[in-house]
């Protein structure tokens, strides 16, 4: 059985920006780790700065294990060293002027540890991050990996209650991140991977972590949620938001195409007034027999279609009864086996055609003649029984 | 690593900025009586002199440190409205004529001054013309160098480590002392020995608020400017001893403005 470490997290807050506004609504259960996703702007360090206390937001509660930490209508506001919320930031950030075990150490000794005991905790916890032969150097003298599972360390040490991710892997070797993510995994969701390593309590913690990798998701985190311009558009298991997504960001993370539209019995409408035949999600398909097709006519939907779903014209083809778009060429991304078409809309066409995508062989590529057709425009069909629309958020 | 390489043309200029700062240097040492140098050093009215520099230099340095320091953590720190409207006033000294700093500490802690009368009033203490007139000028005169330095260091350092350390439960005085200070050890330092450095030079505040009468207020500067036409030798002799101070100044400063600079 996993041990759970941290507390419960209920959040409720606005934070007003000149670019945008941040409203979010968030509950964290104790032990659960939960995905942050979205595009830069969408108030991700926003939230993590209004949760470790490091920034005031406009109105909001924020609850931690029972705690009141945040609220604007009480004129609450726990000053960030009284939360026990722990940031771990992109940079490991290391004090230059400490030790590796003092940097460790630091936040025992701010809880009133004494000077031995808090050495041997920052030992162990070197320990559960592989990391107790470096106790001795300075910062100064570590890799970037090294300095990163320190700075894990030096989190975590601290006892928190709430453990803030933003981006941990995101600035190291590309050698280097699985091995930090494997760590990650094993301290944060207190998955040992097989035998007892001993040492100090691992269990799985109450967590944010922002990232920008898919993979971070699946692997690390119970929940996935997406934010957009400042507002959570998506929220749920991981595996269900990245197969069925909803928003444009998190279809783009998992290489689907979606467009948006509102729902109707043929699958969607978009605001043009384009027909995109599909197939309904489940979900809508039980309303529709339970005889209510109001909540999806005209309901805010989506349609995802995976990239090699799509088939590519240099002419508009005609006969068989599946979805055609008018696109124009924007670029060529080689994949492993395949070379991904990014699109834009036609001069003059809609802009939910601005960045779909199809994943074609290199021979069609060479068919089409289209290696150097960037700005041509192409025709793009796929067939209904690979569309899938769903209900979407907005 | 190479660099870009350098106009030659900036050399010329360069060249003669560096003689306009070392040649009047050598020219007092061959003005000097080298024979009789050890004797006018240490001449008694000289050694006098000497030690009531440095002592007002060490207090005023000293408190420099104490009120400077916080000063600069207070205007790198806050997002007041005040302090932005305060800070140039902090470096006001800096621009200032010294002797017209020496004439506002007069008029505002002398007899007649509102300050000094108060002093007077409350404590039986008169300020002008004694050895705390100079104390006072060279800090007055001073402080904008430590401000300067250490607001430098401490807006480079930045406020991440501070956060990082507030979220690992760090309350905001353990902090500055566990975090924030030792990060600007070395802006601190260098600051500090810049401002020594200016106490020690001081002279137009100190002459008009402190006068000088030997043993209380006549530190060295304001001795070599009273015998460079009665004993041009002892004046020379006086003002060399200046040049080895702040060479040594300048010696034990500059590795730490360099290590600040990183």
């Amino acid at each position: 059985m996993i041990e759970v470490a941290g507390g419960r997290l209920i959040a409720e807050l606005t934070v007003r920006r000149p670019s945008f506004t941040l409203d979010v609504s968030l509950e964290v259960a104790a032990g659960e780790l939960v995905a942050v996703l979205g595009p830069n702007g969408s108030g991700k360090s926003t939230l993590l700065g209004a949760l470790a206390g490091l920034l005031r937001p406009d109105t909001g509660r924020i609850e931690l294990d029972g705690r009141v930490l945040t609220d604007t209508t009480a004129g609450v506001h726990v000053p960030a060293h009284r939360r026990r919320v722990s940031l771990l930031a992109q940079q490991a950030l290391l004090f230059p002027h400490l030790s590796v075990a003092a940097n460790v150490a630091f936040g025992p000794r701010c809880a009133g540890v004494g000077r031995a005991a808090a050495n041997e905790q920052a030992r162990g916890w070197l320990a559960e991050v592989d990391a107790l032969e470096l106790a001795r150097r300075r910062p100064g003298q570590l890799s970037g990996g090294q300095a990163q599972r320190v700075a894990l360390a030096r989190a975590l040490a601290g006892e928190p209650e709430l453990l803030l991710l933003d981006e941990p892997l995101a600035s190291l070797d590309i050698d280097v991140a699985p091995a930090m993510r494997s760590l990650l995994r094993r301290v944060l969701r207190g998955d040992r991977g097989g035998g007892d390593r001993g040492g100090n309590a691992v269990g799985a913690r109450t967590a944010l972590l922002v990232t920008h990798h898919l993979l971070d998701a699946v692997v690390l985190a119970n929940r996935v949620v997406v934010l957009a311009e400042g507002r959570v558009v998506e929220d749920g298991p991981a595996r269900e938001v990245l197969t069925r997504p909803r928003s444009p960001f998190a279809a783009r993370i998992a290489g689907l195409n979606l467009i948006p539209g509102t729902g109707c019995a043929e699958g969607l409408r978009t605001h043009d007034g384009t027909l995109v035949s599909g197939l309904l999600d489940a979900g809508v398909s039980g309303l529709l027999d339970a005889g209510e097709s109001d909540s999806w006519d005209g309901a805010p939907a989506v349609a995802v279609f995976a990239p090699s779903a799509v088939s590519v014209f240099r002419q508009r083809p005609d006969g068989s009864p599946r979805n055609v778009f008018a696109v124009r060429l924007a670029a060529l991304e080689p994949h492993a086996e395949v070379v991904r078409l990014r699109v834009s809309a036609p001069p003059g066409g809609p802009d939910w055609l601005d960045g779909l995508a199809a994943d074609i062989s290199p021979a069609a590529v060479a068919d089409l003649g289209i290696g150097d057709a960037l700005g041509d425009v192409l025709w793009f069909a796929v067939k209904a029984t690979e569309v899938l629309a769903h209900p979407s958020v907005h | 690593m190479v660099g870009v390489g350098l106009p030659v043309v900036l050399w010329a200029p360069a060249v003669l900025g560096f003689a306009l700062v070392a040649l009047p240097v050598v020219g007092l040492v061959l003005r000097a009586d080298l024979v009789r140098l050890p004797e006018l050093m240490t001449s008694e009215e000289a050694l006098t002199a000497l030690k009531l520099s440095l002592f007002t230099a060490a207090v005023s340095t000293l408190l420099t440190a104490l009120l400077g320091g916080p000063l600069a953590a207070v205007l790198a720190r806050s997002r007041s409205a005040a302090v932005r409207l305060a800070r140039p006033v902090v470096l006001l000294p800096l621009v200032l004529p010294p002797v017209v700093g020496g004439l506002a500490l007069l008029y505002t802690l002398g007899r007649t001054g509102p300050g000094g009368r108060l002093l007077e009033l409350w404590f039986g203490v008169t300020v002008p013309f004694t050895t705390a007139a100079v104390v006072l000028a060279q800090t007055f005169v001073s402080m904008p160098f430590l401000v300067v330095s250490l607001e430098g260091a401490l807006r480079t350092a930045g406020e991440r480590y501070e956060r990082v350390a507030a979220t690992l439960g760090a309350a905001p005085a353990t902090v500055f002392r566990r975090v924030t200070l030792p990060l600007v050890l070395p802006g601190l330092g260098s600051g500090l020995v810049l401002a020594f450095a200016r106490s020690l030079g001081e002279f137009g505040a100190t002459v008009a608020f402190a006068g000088s009468l030997e043993g209380t207020t006549r530190t060295l500067p304001l001795l070599v400017y009273q015998q460079r036409e009665v004993d041009t030798d002892g004046a020379i002799a006086l003002s060399l001893v200046l040049v080895v101070v702040a060479v040594v100044v300048v010696a034990v400063a500059r590795p730490r403005v360099a290590e600040g600079a990183q």
